[in-house]
C-alpha cells in the first residue's frame, strides 16, 4: 500500500497530476471574475488592517518595547509577508476538520498521491495572493526606510529570513491542523497558535512578559521568525541578552519546525480513523 | 396555552403575552441548541485567552510614563482586553451565516411559512445563543484575566446595570447588522463579498484590534455618530471601565439604542422587499 504521506510525490506522473489539480483550481476560482476580484481586494484588507493597527499604536506612543516605528516595521514586514504567504500556500489545511467530516479525506487517502499536497492543491486560495504581495510591499518599504547598514551577510539574511518565516508559519499551520485528527470539534483552537503567532511576531517580543513570552518566543519558537532576524538586520543587541548570532538561526529553526510538522502529519494520518459515514 | 383565557386577559394583552411567550420559547431553544456545542466552547475559551494575553501585553506596552494611553490607565486597558475577549463571542461579530445558507438552499421558504416574522424569530434564537455565550464564553476570560493582570473594577454602582443593558443592546444591534449582511443573499446568492467587507470593517471599526480612543478625536466622533460599529463593542467596554462621566456613558448607550432601532427597522424593510421578489431556490 502506498505510504499516505509526503513520499508519494516522487512517483512518475505525480507532478503532472498535481499540476492538473492546481490548474483546475485556478480555472474554477477565476471563473467568476467579479467574485474573484472582490475576494482579492477583500483579502488584502486583513493584512492592511494588521499594519494599520501597528501604525495606530505608534500614534499613541513613540516607542513600543524599546523600538521605534521604523525598527518595528522591519519586524512587522517579515511577519506579515511570511504569514500571508504561508497562509496562501498551506493555510487552508485549517479546514481539515471539514475534510474529515465530509469524508473528503477518505477519498484523498485512497489515491496514489501524497495526501497533504493533494489537500493543499485542491483548495489553494488564490485570492490570498493579494495579501502576500502587500506583505512583500511592507517588507520592502520597511527595510529600505530603516536605514540599514548593508553588508553581504545582511543582504542574504533579508532574503532568507522571510523565506524561513514562510516555512515556519506553514509548519505551524500543518502541526496545529493535525490536532483535529484526534479532536474533530477543536474548532478555532488552532487559531490561537496560527493567528496568535502572527500577532505575536508582529511586535518586538520585549513587550510581552513572563512565562507567556517564554512559551511563545522560545517554547514554540516564534522569536526566531521576525524578532531576532530584525535585530540582526538592524544591528541591534538583544535587550533580553541573547547573543547576536541568534538572528541568523531562523532558517535552522524553520527546518526543525518543518520536520516536526512532517512527523506530526504522518502520525496523525496513521492515527486517523474515518468518521465512518 | 391553558392560563390565557378570553375572560381573564383582554384580547390585545393576550396577543402581547402570547407573542412574548413564543419569543421566550424560541430564545430558550436557541440557548439549548448552542449549549450542545460544549467542546467548541472550550476551544473558543482557550483561543480567547491566548489573544487576551497578546493584546493585553501590547496595549500595556503603549502606555506612557504615567501609565496611561488614550485616556485609559493600565487597569482599564486590561479590563477592556479581557472583558472584550469574552464579549466577542457574546455579540458574535463573525461566523454567522445561518440565514444566508438557508436563503441559498431554499430552506428559507419554511421560515416564511411560520406565523412569527423571520427577523423576530432569528432575533429570539440569537438572544438565546448570546445568553449561553455569556456564561460559557464571557465569564472565563473575565475570571482568568485578573489572575495575571491588575484589572480595573467599576467604582460607580450604576455602572454594572448600565453595562448589562449596553451588552444586550450590542447583541441586538450586532444581530441586526449580521442579518442585513446575510440578507444580501436574497439578491446576490453568494454573500462572500459582503461577508468579507463586514468582517474587515467590524473588526477594526468596532474597536477589537485597538481601542478606538487611540484614534484622533475627530475620527472618533465621526465613527460613533456615522457608523454602528463602535456601538457594537467599544461602547459596552467603555461603559464597563468608566472611561467617561456618567452623563456621557448614558449618552453613548442612548446612541447605541438609536442604532439598534435603526438597524432592526432596516432589517424588517429589507426582509419585506426581499419577500416580494424572492424566488425560492431548489423548488
Amino acid at each position: 500500500m502506498a505510504e499516505p504521506g509526503l513520499v508519494a510525490e516522487r512517483r512518475p506522473g505525480a507532478l503532472a497530476a498535481y499540476r492538473a489539480l492546481l490548474g483546475a483550481q485556478a480555472r474554477s476560482q477565476a471563473a467568476y471574475r467579479t467574485s474573484f476580484v472582490v475576494d482579492l481586494v477583500g483579502n488584502v484588507g486583513a493584512t492592511v488592517f494588521d499594519v494599520v493597527t501597528v501604525l495606530v499604536l505608534f500614534g499613541v506612543t513613540r516607542e513600543l518595547g524599546g523600538f521605534t516605528l521604523r525598527e518595528a516595521l522591519v519586524i512587522v514586514g517579515i511577519s506579515a509577508f511570511g504569514f500571508a504567504t504561508a497562509d496562501l500556500l498551506v493555510g487552508n489545511i485549517e479546514r481539515l476538520p471539514r475534510y474529515v467530516r465530509t469524508g473528503l479525506l477518505d477519498a484523498v487517502l485512497v489515491r496514489p498521491l501524497g495526501a497533504l499536497p493533494q489537500l493543499l492543491l485542491m483548495d489553494l486560495p488564490l485570492r490570498k495572493v493579494s495579501r502576500a504581495v502587500f506583505g512583500l510591499g511592507v517588507l520592502v518599504v520597511a527595510v529600505t526606510s530603516a536605514g540599514l547598514d548593508w553588508t553581504a551577510a545582511r543582504l542574504a539574511l533579508v532574503v532568507v529570513a522571510p523565506l524561513a518565516a514562510i516555512v515556519f508559519f506553514g509548519s505551524v499551520f500543518v502541526t496545529t491542523a493535525t490536532v483535529s485528527f484526534y479532536w474533530i470539534d477543536s474548532g478555532e483552537l488552532a487559531n490561537s497558535v496560527t493567528y496568535g503567532g502572527r500577532d505575536f511576531t508582529s511586535y518586538p517580543i520585549t513587550v510581552y512578559g513572563g512565562w507567556f513570552r517564554a512559551v511563545f518566543a522560545y517554547g514554540i519558537g516564534f522569536a526566531f521568525v521576525s524578532y531576532h532576524p530584525a535585530l540582526a538586520l538592524l544591528g541591534r543587541a538583544d535587550p533580553l541578552g541573547l547573543p547576536a548570532w541568534v538572528g541568523w538561526a531562523s532558517p535552522g529553526v524553520a527546518l526543525v519546525a518543518a520536520a516536526v510538522a512532517a512527523a506530526a502529519w504522518r502520525v496523525g494520518v496513521r492515527h486517523y480513523r474515518s468518521t465512518g459515514s | 396555552m391553558g392560563s390565557v383565557t378570553a375572560t381573564v386577559v383582554p384580547p390585545t394583552d393576550s396577543n402581547v403575552i402570547r407573542s412574548f411567550r413564543t419569543f421566550r420559547a424560541i430564545a430558550a431553544s436557541g440557548f439549548r441548541r448552542y449549549a450542545t456545542y460544549r467542546q467548541a466552547a472550550v476551544a473558543g475559551v482557550v483561543t480567547n485567552t491566548v489573544f487576551g494575553f497578546l493584546r493585553c501585553y501590547v496595549f500595556l506596552a503603549v502606555t506612557d510614563a504615567a501609565g496611561t494611553a488614550g485616556g485609559y490607565d493600565r487597569g482599564q486597558l486590561a479590563t477592556i482586553v479581557w472583558a472584550g475577549q469574552g464579549l466577542l463571542a457574546v455579540i458574535l461579530l463573525w461566523g454567522w451565516t445561518d440565514l444566508a445558507d438557508r436563503i441559498r438552499t431554499g430552506e428559507i421558504a419554511s421560515d416564511l411559512l411560520r406565523p412569527v416574522h423571520p427577523v423576530t424569530s432569528y432575533l429570539a434564537t440569537d438572544l438565546g445563543r448570546a445568553g449561553y455565550a455569556s456564561i460559557s464564553r464571557l465569564l472565563p476570560p473575565v475570571l482568568i484575566g485578573p489572575l495575571f493582570f491588575d484589572v480595573y473594577l467599576p467604582r460607580r454602582w450604576a455602572t454594572l446595570p448600565l453595562f448589562v443593558l449596553s451588552v444586550v443592546i450590542a447583541v441586538v444591534l450586532c444581530f441586526g447588522c449580521r442579518y442585513l449582511v446575510n440578507a444580501t443573499a436574497y439578491w446576490l446568492q453568494d454573500v462572500r463579498g459582503a461577508m468579507i467587507l463586514w468582517t474587515l470593517s467590524s473588526g477594526t471599526l468596532a474597536g477589537l484590534y485597538f481601542p478606538l480612543r487611540f484614534l484622533p478625536e475627530g475620527l472618533q466622533v465621526a465613527l460613533w455618530a456615522a457608523t454602528p460599529f463602535p456601538s457594537l463593542f467599544q461602547t459596552p467596554l467603555d461603559v464597563l471601565v468608566e472611561r467617561d462621566p456618567a452623563p456621557v456613558q448614558l449618552g453613548l448607550v442612548g446612541l447605541q439604542l438609536t442604532w439598534a432601532v435603526l438597524i432592526l427597522t432596516a432589517c424588517r424593510l429589507v426582509q419585506g422587499r426581499a419577500e416580494r421578489r424572492l424566488v425560492v431556490q431548489g423548488g
